[in-house]
């Protein structure tokens, strides 16, 4: 017994040698959906996540990191709250991250809290997802960045004077239409009519929604629905449906025009405004790095959207706080390392907030164009150092 | 709001409906096996005909009657090869069968093509609006509502009127008598089982442009086919066609008016015209 306590003993210090040696493995577990009908949206993070540990091997320092995956499947929460705990008891992580789905985030918040572990959001953008524990960071977006931008542009911009919302019944829908009517109210506007248009599990016909919305006769119809194959549909809809020879103008955040899915859309997208935090065309040398990375990864054919930029920036984050604390994670530590992180992402420069843990970023107004053959976002505008408005107005849940 | 258009609208909805069931009606109805692999022969279908289109440049039409032919044959080696052993099992047996063939399809999709949607090109004529002279509508919507009229009619032909059919029927009611009267049931079922294959393949290019195509359509649909299919009462094809556009009309309209209704229209629909006629809306009651 007693010569087992001393090996014991002997084993920890050696352990915390090995530490300060830099021997420590940094385990990260990864929340996605790998299957299901948010594969698409898991691959793109996941890529993401691949690039950035490419072109950055030494973001880590001497410290190791291993990643675990679990698949999120559905969009409900429930299967990521089962992967988070499976993570945090059988694998015992050092760090959460992924969650595609708001609801994924929304029902692994407290456990986040209950084991203390640092919960780096790469997607998940209903905005009051911050406040429910202390120890989530996000490095997305809150709905709020694009939805309250536009809803200004529509009326500074377009000189909008009505607008429908249509929307996913989920809530970052329920976000989009509050901070996009918030925004544009604020501004001269009037939302007429708010249509919930199905739920994000699965793409609906749009064409009963949008024929409301067209009988409506607004100045812009402003749509959100989750970015990838509803995207599609609804581009197919409002041409098939001739809002736009009826004078309806289609806005919405960038969700509407997802890079890896734009040239499928066809020249009638042509003309489509969106806002947006990140586009593949974006004109910087970090960016152009980045894609040209991806698509020797991963095929010509394929291009990185705000999801994939994403995961390359969640990964910079965990870099960071790997880096900072030496490879042994504290989970107050690593908060505060992120609290006030400045980071130079392919999509312009980014903060995370100290006071609210949410990202601080640029919104990009952007145009669809045609050229050289193919569809390209053109830059209208940029809106600097955007926070996340609900929280600075202390909107509902947000307070 | 517009009357008409509302109307065609639902039509179209309808008419999607019916496309992607009719096949279902035909091997769960007329065969009496329960096929939950049904929407997995519209997606094999369904990428097939967005497959050719892009790769061997053919046209749509063309690419449609390619689907058909190409499922219709797979199907008939998975009927000999496996349908054929659990024509008399029990309904549990079947539907563990088929659902994980289903599982097979999706994942075989998945490995070989990817988990992104399909998008099927539509040749320009059927593409924006059609200018009916009273009203401008969907050109793609008027296509689908032409289709399903032209398809319900050759179905019911075929099935009602023609002695290919009769024996179907015959065989369906009583295998043993069809047999010592000479019909090879083992062959008509073969053909037949072929037709609801060919017939969910036309319907998952056919309704691709609205129901979308990717690997998770079997599963994602399977409950609409099978509303559908209850409702109109099985093995009628037009009983299948009339419960198809009472649904899609109905569905269409309620979500106009009430969005926040969302999807849940069409099952609470499906719940009340079943608990009017469990047998199904177009089946004469046994007496």
């Amino acid at each position: 017994m007693k010569i087992r306590l001393t090996r014991l003993f002997a084993a920890a210090l050696l352990s915390v040698f090995a530490a300060g040696a830099g021997a420590q493995t940094v385990k990260i577990g990864v929340v996605l959906p790998y299957s299901g009908v948010g594969a698409e949206f898991g691959q793109q993070v996941d890529r993401g996540i691949q690039t950035f540990i490419k072109l950055n091997p030494n973001a880590f320092g001497p410290y190791k990191i291993e990643i675990v995956k679990r698949d999120s499947k559905n969009p409900s929460g429930a299967e990521a709250r089962t992967a988070v705990q499976e993570l945090i008891v059988q694998e015992k992580v050092d760090i959460l991250t992924g969650f595609i789905y708001s609801p994924d985030a929304i029902a692994s918040a407290p456990l986040a809290t209950e084991a203390k572990k640092p919960m780096v959001i790469m997607n998940a953008g209903t905005a009051w997802i911050t406040t429910l524990s202390p120890m989530i960071a996000r490095v997305s977006f809150s709905m709020w960045h694009a939805a309250h931008s536009m809803g200004e542009a529509s009326a500074k911009n377009f000189k909008a004077k009505t607008a429908v919302v249509g929307y996913s019944d989920f809530p970052p829908g329920k976000d989009s239409l509050d901070a996009f009517k918030r925004g544009f109210e604020a501004t001269g506007g009037k939302v007429i009519d708010a249509i919930p248009m199905g739920g994000p599990g699965q793409v609906p016909d749009f064409t009963p929604f949008f024929q409301r919305a067209k009988d409506k006769k607004p100045d812009v119809f402003y749509v959100f629905v989750p970015s990838g194959d509803h995207a599609v549909a609804v581009m197919k809809t409002y041409n098939a449906l001739g809002m736009r020879q009826a004078g309806i103008r289609l806005i919405g955040p960038g969700d509407l025009t997802p890079d890896h899915k734009l040239q499928s859309m066809g020249d009638e997208a042509v003309g489509l405004v969106t806002i947006f935090h990140y586009n593949a065309d974006l004109d910087n040398a970090h960016n152009k790095r980045f894609v040209a990375s991806w698509k020797k990864d991963f095929g010509a054919n394929s291009t990185p959207d705000f999801m994939g930029v994403q995961g390359y920036d969640g990964m910079a984050a965990i870099a960071h706080v790997v880096s900072t604390l030496k490879g042994r994670i504290d989970a107050d530590a690593a908060i505060n390392a992120l609290r006030g992180w400045k980071y130079d992402s392919p999509r312009g420069p980014i903060s995370i907030d100290p006071r609210t843990r949410d990202i601080v970023m640029n919104e990009y107004l952007s145009e669809l164009v045609k050229s050289g053959g193919r569809l390209v976002q053109k830059n209208l505008g940029t809106i600097n150092a955007v926070k996340d408005m609900c929280k600075e107005l202390q909107e509902g849940r947000c307070k | 709001m517009d009357p008409v258009s509302i109307l065609l609208g639902g039509l179209a909805s309808g008419m999607v409906l019916f496309i992607v069931s009719v096949g279902l009606s035909v091997t769960m109805g007329l065969m009496g096996f329960v096929n939950l692999a049904h929407g997995g022969f519209a997606m094999l279908g369904g990428y097939a005909i967005v497959l050719a289109m892009r790769h061997w440049g053919i046209g749509f039409l063309p690419a449609l009657a390619l689907g058909f032919v190409a499922v219709a044959a797979l199907s008939v080696v998975l009927e000999r090869l496996l349908y054929a052993r659990l024509y008399r099992a029990s309904e549990l047996d079947q539907v563990l069968f088929t659902i994980g063939l289903v599982f097979v399809m999706t994942a075989t999709v998945t490995l070989g093509v990817g988990p992104e949607t399909q998008v099927v090109q539509l040749p320009d004529w059927l593409r924006g609006q059609t200018d009916l002279g009273f009203i401008k509508y969907r050109t793609y919507s008027l296509a689908l509502i032409a289709s399903g009229t032209a398809l319900v009619i050759a179905l019911w032909l075929g099935f009602e009127r023609t002695s290919f059919g009769a024996r179907i029927r015959a065989a369906v009611d009583n295998r043993r008598m069809a047999q010592s009267l000479g019909v090879d049931v083992g062959r008509l079922f073969a053909v037949t089982f072929a037709i609801g294959s060919g017939l969910a393949a036309v319907g998952g290019g056919l309704g691709a442009e609205i129901l979308g195509l990717d690997p998770n359509y079997p599963l994602r649909y399977l409950v609409y086919f099978l509303i559908v299919v209850s409702v109109g009462g099985l093995g009628r094809v037009t009983g299948v066609f009339y419960a198809a556009l009472l649904i899609g009309v109905l569905d269409f309209v309620l979500k106009i008016y009430f969005p926040k209704g969302g999807t849940i229209f069409i099952y609470v629909l499906a719940l009340l015209l079943l608990l009017w006629r469990p047998q199904g809306l177009f089946v004469k009651r046994a007496t």
